[in-house]
Formats: C-alpha cells, structure tokens, sequence
C-alpha cells in the first residue's frame, strides 16, 4: 500500500468554550486525489483545515501528513513539514502586495527546500518553474506586473500557481472561488485540477457551493463528523 | 534564508515608505543632535587646546585663572587691571624664560580684537601641535625705537579671518576704534590710520581674529588719550608722535614659554608671590580644565536632551511598528501560509526595526559629516571654532551606535508580538 498524502484517524476535537466538537474516525488522501469537503459556515471547516495544517492539536486521535503524526513533532518541525507538502490557497488576500507576480508564485521556493529541488527538476529553474505555472493558469502575460494592479480573478489564479510550485503532495483550497464571479468558478477550479493532477497533487477542495463538487473525485460532507 | 528575509524586509518597508520615511527622519535628527552635540564639545575643547599649545604660563594682574585665560588668548571679556610693564621685563630676561609675548588689549577694528605685541610674537607664538605662524602676505610689523620715522609705528598684521571677512591684503589702511565698539560712523582712533603690513596663515585660533600692532603703535595712538577718552582741543597729529614717549606702561597679559617645563609650579609660585606686583600666573591646561568643569554642567544637560529625545524616537519607532502589526496581520498571515515560519515573521519585524535604525544612524553620521565639512568654515568664521574630524568624536559616536543598539533592542517587542500573533491566527488570512 502507497504512503497517504493525509490521514486522520479517531481524530477528537473540542472547543472548551462553546463545546464544539469534530469527530473524525478515519478520513484519508492518497497521492493525486481530489475531495470535495462541503458544510456550511460553523460546521468546523476551519477547525479541520488548522488540525491539518498542525495549527491546532486534537485531544485524541492523529493527524498524520506524508505518515508523520503531526502530534508528535515540535512546532518548528510541523512547519517545514507543511510547506514542503501542502500548498495553500485560500478565498482572498493571498498575495502579497509589494512583490512581483513573479515573486509571489517562488516564495514557497524560498521557505522550502523540497519545493525548490521540485521545481528545479520539473523545469531547470525556479523562475521558468513559476512561468510555466503562470502560462498554464493564463498569466503569462504578468509575470512581472505588480499584483495590485490584478483582478481578483487573475490574483486567484497566481495564487493558484503558488500553491502549485514545487509540486507539494497536497493542496488545501478554502473557499477559492466564493470571491470569483459565479461565471469564472467553474473554470478556475477545473483549471486548478487539472494543473494539480498533472503533477500528482491531490487537492482538498472546501467550498459551500455544491455546484463544484462535480470537478472532484470524493465527496465529504462536514456534518457527519459533527458530534 | 537570510538573504530572503532581507528583500522581503526591504520590499515591505519600501511598501510603507512614507511612514518609514518619517520614523527615519526622526532616527537621522537624533543621531545628529547626539553627535552633533559632542562635535561642538570637542570641536571647542581642540580649539581651546591648539590656541594655548606653545604657553607654559600666563602672566595677568591678579584675577581668576579662568577669566585670565578667557580674556589673554581667546579676548573674551576684559582685563580690569594690567601688569606693569616692568615686570613684563623682568619675565623677558629671566633666564628659565624661553619666551615671554605681551599680549596689550583694548582696541579693536570692525568688531575684531587688536593685540598689542613685539615682532617677535610672530617668531615664537606657538598654536596647535607647537607650529608657528605663517605669512599669507607681506611681513612682520618693525619693532620701533626712536629715531625712526612715524610710519613704523603705524603698521598692522591681521590674522586669516581678519583679512578674508574684511577683504583686506597688504598696503590697505584700517582705523581702529576704542574698546570693543562694533559699529560706528567714526572709528575712534581714525586720526592715526595703520597700514597692513602683513596677513597671516589661518590658524584656527583665536590669532585668526586678532588684529596685531606693535605696542609703541598702540601708545601713539592714545598719546592725546587720558582716561579713556580724548582730551579736547589736544589732538596730536600722527607725525608728531614720535616726539612723545613711546615707552609702553603696562600690558594685559605676558603668555611664557619656559626652557624647562619641568620648573612650571616653581616658576607659578614664585610669581605669584611676587611682593608689590599682585601679579596672576596660570598654567592654561590647568585653568582650561576648571573651564571645563564650569561648563561641564551644561554638557551634561545637553547630552541628557540628547538621550531623552533618543529614547523618544525609538520608543516611537517601536509603538509605530507595533500600530502596525495589526494592519500587517494579513501580510503575516500569507508569509505564513507559504512556509515563513513564527521565527521569520520574528526576524523579518526584528530586521525592520533594526535597519530603520541602522540605516537612520548611518544616515545621520553621513548627514553631520557633511554639514560639517560644509559648514566649518561658517563656524570658522562666525565662532573661531574649528571643527573637528567625525573620527575625534569617540564619545558621540559611542551614542549614536548605544542609540542604534537600543532601538533596535526594542525592536525586539514588537517582532516579539508578531511571533505571538503568528502562533494564534490560523493560517488563512480571512479569519482576522
């Protein structure tokens, strides 16, 4: 059996506070897999996302990401763990406004080691590797433009090819299109699938919108982890 | 890594320049005010230093050792009684005597003192690492003895500012006034006009703002003089005064070399105990340290201020960076989320604050080394002052690197924060 991207097993979260509580008994990615993770807002999406990130700990159970459970390693060690395995991409406000488009697609190059020899491999060098990102989401033509002066669209999908460079085992998209206009939503995620199943890169695509799930091979739904 | 945290130091803060830009200023004018501060300081303690260099002692009526020395070499107030010209003799064939230049006050011309003296102050007058003066143009002024025409009497050497202020050169005549009267329609003494004779080199001392005449001249030129004013009706043309004695009556001040530095307090003593003379002896280096020590205080007080307004900027840099923090929370959020750990957030707000001041203090050393430079020969001119090299001021430049160092220990308090920030927001920037 091949090494899971991701899995959780009897994994047990509680908010003290307000008694919110995820339980997840068994819930895994292989390499290369697509999931849509569907559930309304407070069902415990960004509880899930940080327990997979290591941003937050379970009380019982695991997380374990490329077969290392994150409970177990420092703090320091979950963090170069997660940026040489997950790319990330979120609803808004991804980029940073002071560097280059260009700039923005290599920084995960500059954190991870990984990510960098990744992108060395796949197209000699980090920058070409951003290019051929950029070319392939339809930004060729801004690679050097200041990201400000994007759309939020064309921000998203600069977005998208940082979360792509380096080829990291897994992407988190959380919520990606729910700033798109209804028209560009479906075209932006399949353009994400398809760049992340070129590559091998299993996507968790989580999103309110049923209407995506179709672009996904899995369906999961948050409510059947709520206790 | 460092060099990754470095550009995206420098590309955000370019990003937010001009609030930078104000916190910079405010670096740059404290590293100013602190070494500018010691700049003055020391700028004035050389040149109270290079002005006494060659003088063992200066012989005064008696008085404070400070006033002595303020009024004898650099003319600042007044001697309120002189010394025999008797005993000026005495001290110049005393045999433990080297040198012994009269120093005869109480003129001036265009606000610049005039110093009666011998021509020989110019061959033994010494300033600075012990050099003697220099001829710009021109010569000495002649020593006059009877028998020689009136013309001798009336010749004046200035010194370099003297010269350049008043765009004299050799052959011009000057009248001089009375006392310390700066302007007025008449010179006082413009009856008997001197001609210059000679300009000297500048010498960065008070010789640069002296006018120097000898001291027969100085007597002709109040022959028809008693008690300070003229007498009516009894003005005395200037070719007529070689018939009057010349003989001068007293001096201000006599500054002694002596041929053995060693015999300094004997010598000191000795004149001071002098019976009927009541005669003051001073050793300049002793009398500029008291100086120093009176004016010590108000050192002190300016380097307070300087400190204050120091802490002040960089208390102000740090809540600056703090406010901040709060509006960055997305920025931290996307280095995050691309990889940069706590500990790069850390080093990235911790770089911010130090170059900041780094950079204002480098700044600010650059920004005073050339004003200085552009701005000593006003300071040359306007306060005789002259400014030293950055590389004499090791007390202020120990400031400004302390300043630095402290700013950007608290800089410390707000990377601090961002990395608390960093370990409590998730990792998706919309949840702030």
């Amino acid at each position: 059996m091949t090494l899971a991207v991701l899995r959780c097993n009897n994994l047990v979260f509680k908010y003290a506070s307000s008694g919110f509580e995820l339980r997840i008994p068994e819930f895994s990615m292989q390499a290369g897999d697509t999931v849509f993770l569907e559930g309304d807002s407070g069902s415990g999406k960004s509880t899930l996302l940080n327990l997979i990130a290591g941003v937050l700990l379970p009380q019982s159970g695991h997380v374990s990401l490329m077969g290392q459970n994150l409970s177990t390693l420092s703090a320091s060690q979950c963090d170069s763990l997660r940026v040489d395995h997950i790319g990330f991409l979120f609803q808004q406000f991804n980029l940073l406004s002071y560097l280059s488009v260009l700039d923005n697609v290599t920084l995960p190059c500059k954190f991870s080691k990984r990510r960098k020899q990744n992108a060395l491999m796949q197209a000699g060098t980090v920058q070409q590797s951003a290019e051929r990102l950029l070319n392939a989401l339809g930004m060729g033509k801004y690679l050097n433009q200041s990201v400000s002066t994007l759309s939020v669209g064309q921000q998203q999908r600069v977005a998208a090819a940082r979360a792509l460079i380096g080829q990291p085992d897994l992407i988190i998209a959380d919520e990606p299109t729910s700033a798109l206009d209804a028209g560009h939503q479906a075209q932006f995620v399949q353009l994400l699938l398809a760049q992340a199943a070129e590559q091998n890169t299993a996507v968790l695509l989580v999103s309110h919108d049923p209407g995506l799930a179709q672009h996904c091979a899995k369906r999961q739904h948050m409510g059947q982890w709520q206790a | 890594m460092i060099q990754t945290l470095f550009l995206l130091a420098s590309r955000s803060a370019w990003s937010r320049k001009g609030s930078l830009l104000l916190l910079l200023l405010s670096v740059i004018t404290s590293a100013c005010l602190l070494l500018g501060i010691d700049l003055a300081r020391q700028s004035a303690k050389a040149s109270f230093s290079n002005a006494v260099a060659g003088t063992d002692l200066i012989v005064g009526a008696q008085t404070s050792p400070v006033s002595l020395l303020l009024y004898s070499v650099f003319r600042i107030g007044q001697a309120t009684r002189n010394v025999p010209y008797a005993e000026f003799e005495r001290l110049e064939q005393d045999p433990r005597v080297k040198s012994a230049l009269p120093i005869a006050l109480g003129d001036s011309y265009q606000g610049f003192a005039v110093v009666g003296t011998k021509a020989i102050y110019f061959d033994q007058f010494l300033y600075g690492a012990r050099q003697n003066l220099q001829f710009a143009q021109g010569r000495a002024f002649e020593n006059y003895s009877v028998g020689k025409p009136a013309g001798v009497l009336f010749e004046a050497v200035l010194g370099a500012e003297v010269a350049k202020r008043l765009k004299h050169k050799v052959g011009d005549k000057i009248a001089l006034s009375h006392g310390m009267q700066i302007q007025q329609t008449e010179p006082s003494h413009a009856d008997k006009p001197f001609t210059v004779v000679g300009v000297l080199q500048p010498t960065g001392t008070p010789v640069d703002q002296s006018v120097h005449i000898s001291l027969a001249g100085m007597e002709a030129i109040h022959v028809d003089w008693a008690a300070g004013v003229p007498v009516p009706g009894a003005e005395i043309p200037a070719e007529y005064v070689t018939k009057f004695n010349l003989q001068p009556k007293s001096v201000t001040a006599v500054l002694l070399g002596l041929n053995n530095r060693a015999g300094v307090f004997r010598m000191q003593r000795e004149l001071e105990s002098r019976p009927n003379a009541a005669l003051s002896a001073i050793l300049p280096g002793v009398a500029l340290s008291t100086l120093w020590q009176t004016v010590g205080v108000v050192e002190r007080v300016l380097l307070f201020v300087a400190a204050l307004v120091s802490v002040v900027s960089a208390l102000g840099l740090t809540s600056v960076m703090l406010v901040t923090l709060g509006q960055r929370r997305r920025e931290m959020a996307v280095l995050r989320s691309t990889g940069a750990g706590p500990r790069t957030v850390f080093g990235l707000l911790f770089l911010e604050s130090a170059l900041v001041m780094w950079v204002g203090v480098a700044l600010g050393v650059l920004v005073l080394a050339l004003g200085g430079a552009a701005l000593a020969p006003w300071v040359q001119a306007q306060f005789g002052l002259q400014l030293v090299g950055l590389k004499e001021l090791g007390a202020g430049l120990l400031a400004v690197l302390s300043f630095a160092a402290f700013g950007s220990l608290l800089g410390l308090v707000p990377a601090f924060q961002a990395y608390r920030n960093q370990l409590q927001d998730g990792l998706n920037p919309k949840t702030n």
